[in-house]
């Protein structure tokens, strides 16, 4: 059987089509969008300026409020350091949800060096963020808040909208990472109201190298970059042409075939929760179980770790993620660097039971058949891991597990 | 196919040798690790202070389970003093390597083995008193 991928917040399979908008200019098109009196830079520029309508296009924004970049990471960092240094003079309070990427939260002390303070916002058990707790927070003053669409662990949506109206009303900038999301359910800036937004490349089929930050007319942003006039002197430097022709594709792509594609992958999520629900005892399921990125499917396995469970899994075929502190960063230099995940432990999991942590995070290309074999393979898995786990006996010890099993 | 992990780890993740419980354990030894939440334990069938069957169970990572596995091979037919030299720097060079991350699933190995011996001495103070 063929490798089946249910990881694409991490990668998706290129779209042949993608690849075929993608080829002259990995080939005989190869001009420098910058050589403007050249006709070779004409065409470039051209191509350049045809993906940025595609990419505009996917979420109702204007090309010119289009910037591209390399990654998501690049996006989010330009985003939030841009926007709070834009705002200094105003204020010196950041406002991060706890469930941010680290693209996010990592940026914290390098703020604070620059004379920034970061405070976080809460979210409930789904993830959902506290809007009491963001009331109280933005009353104390506050420039910037960030809060990501829908965290790619638990697949939570936020009510975007519902945060900006408030936001607004408190005048403070409002910045949103939308990778996970993107191509999943829609997204338009103006129904929004945000003022900036992130989306990239690769989780939507797209190829690596390209992703965007979007910034509404009239917001101000500093570049943290000197250079060029490339991207309107906000992140300058040569253009990756052939990539981002290639995520203007799979961003038309993503807006032709949204409905088709949240059908599909909300039919598919919902039979695989169904399904593991049903054939695997002690499991919780993670997020909100309705307002949630189609296709997507978090849970915690009681007494197995989550490496574990990923590596069998892998074994069989199959490509997931793990939340699990075992899995998280194994080239550290030690085992400091293994943390529980921050999104896990946020909607309250006790750092000791998101161990057993799987994310299942579906795409357009995946199939029932894949989704069946999954639901035939797990439960061996879990059954082989516990029957190894001195957890599992303890439980049963108790009577819990079979007490229950039993009613 | 390994990953981040030897070929020889893999193989005791995927075959684990010795994986169970001993019921009339001699010895038994429970170990668990703050850090990652893992648990280790492991049982001794001893025999004129020879080790003559260990068998184990592991909550943990794929790390765990396969230092767990090679500890059992390592001290089967092992006097108690021998398999007391056992080190974790041992357990994990048997084991092809680990990452530096996961060295202290080594550590757990070499401390469930420890306790399973102490407990196993205590026993026998008990009988013996």
């Amino acid at each position: 059987m063929d490798r089946i991928f249910f990881d694409s917040t991490s990668f998706t399979r290129l779209d042949r089509r993608v690849l075929e908008a993608m080829m002259p200019y990995l080939t005989d098109r190869f001009g420098n969008p910058s050589s403007v009196f050249l006709k070779e830079g004409e065409i470039a520029r051209s191509a350049l300026e045809d993906a940025r309508k595609k990419v505009a296009d996917l979420i109702n924004a204007d090309p010119s409020e289009i910037i591209f970049t390399s990654c998501a990471t690049e996006s989010n960092n330009i985003a939030i350091k841009g926007l709070a240094l834009s705002r200094k003079s105003r204020g010196r309070r950041i406002l991060f949800s706890e469930i941010e990427h680290f693209s996010i939260l990592n940026q914290a002390d390098f703020l604070r060096s620059l004379g920034f303070e970061i405070d976080y916002v809460k979210v409930d058990r789904y993830g959902l963020v506290d809007m009491d707790d963001l009331d109280r927070k933005t009353r104390e003053g506050a420039i910037l808040f960030s809060l990501i669409s829908a965290s790619p662990e638990i697949g939570t949506i936020e009510p975007l909208r519902e945060v900006s109206r408030l936001l607004k009303e408190r005048d403070v900038l409002f910045f949103s990472d939308c990778v996970a999301s993107c191509g999943r359910i829609p997204i338009d800036v103006e129904e929004l109201g945000v003022d900036a937004l992130s989306i990239s490349s690769h989780p939507i089929h797209g190829p690596y190298g390209a992703s965007c930050l979007y910034v509404k007319k009239g917001i101000e942003i500093v570049p943290l970059m000197q250079g060029g006039f490339q991207e309107m002197g906000i992140r300058p430097g040569t253009e990756n042409v052939p990539a981002i022709v290639g995520f203007g594709e799979a961003c038309k792509l993503a807006k032709e075939e949204l409905e088709e594609r949240r059908e599909k992958l909300g039919r598919l999520g919902r039979r695989l929760w169904d399904g593991i629900s049903s054939s695997i005892d002690h499991v919780n399921f993670t997020g909100h179980p309705e307002k949630r990125i189609p296709g997507h499917v978090s849970f915690w396995v009681e007494f197995v770790e989550g490496e574990s469970l990923l590596i069998w899994l892998n074994l069989k075929g199959v490509a997931s993620s793990s939340g699990s502190a075992c899995a998280s960063n194994i080239f550290a230099k030690d085992e400091s660097g293994l943390k529980a995940s921050h999104v896990l432990t946020a909607i309250g999991v006790p750092p000791d039971r998101c161990h057993g942590s799987i994310t299942f995070m579906l795409n357009k290309d995946n199939t029932e058949e894949e989704v069946e074999y999954v639901l035939s393979v797990l439960p061996e898995i879990v059954g082989k891991l516990r029957e190894m786990s001195p957890l599992y006996k303890k439980e049963r010890i108790r009577g819990g597990f079979y007490g229950r099993a039993v009613q | 196919m390994a990953g981040p992990y030897s070929e020889k780890v893999m193989d005791h993740f995927m075959n684990p040798r010795n994986m169970g419980e001993i019921e009339d354990a001699d010895g038994v030894g429970e170990v668990g690790n703050p850090v990652c939440g893992d648990v280790m334990k492991l049982y001794l069938k001893i025999e004129n202070g020879v080790i003559v069957d260990a068998k184990f169970k592991t909550f943990g990572c794929g790390a765990a389970i396969a230092t767990s596995s090679i500890t059992t091979e390592l001290i089967k037919g092992k006097t108690i003093e021998e398999a007391l030299k056992l080190t974790n720097e041992a357990v994990a060079e048997a084991l092809g390597g680990l990452p530096p991350a996961k060295m202290h699933c080594s550590v757990l190995a070499e401390d469930a083995l420890k306790a399973a011996i102490e407990d196993y001495k205590k026993r026998k103070e008990k009988k013996e008193s």
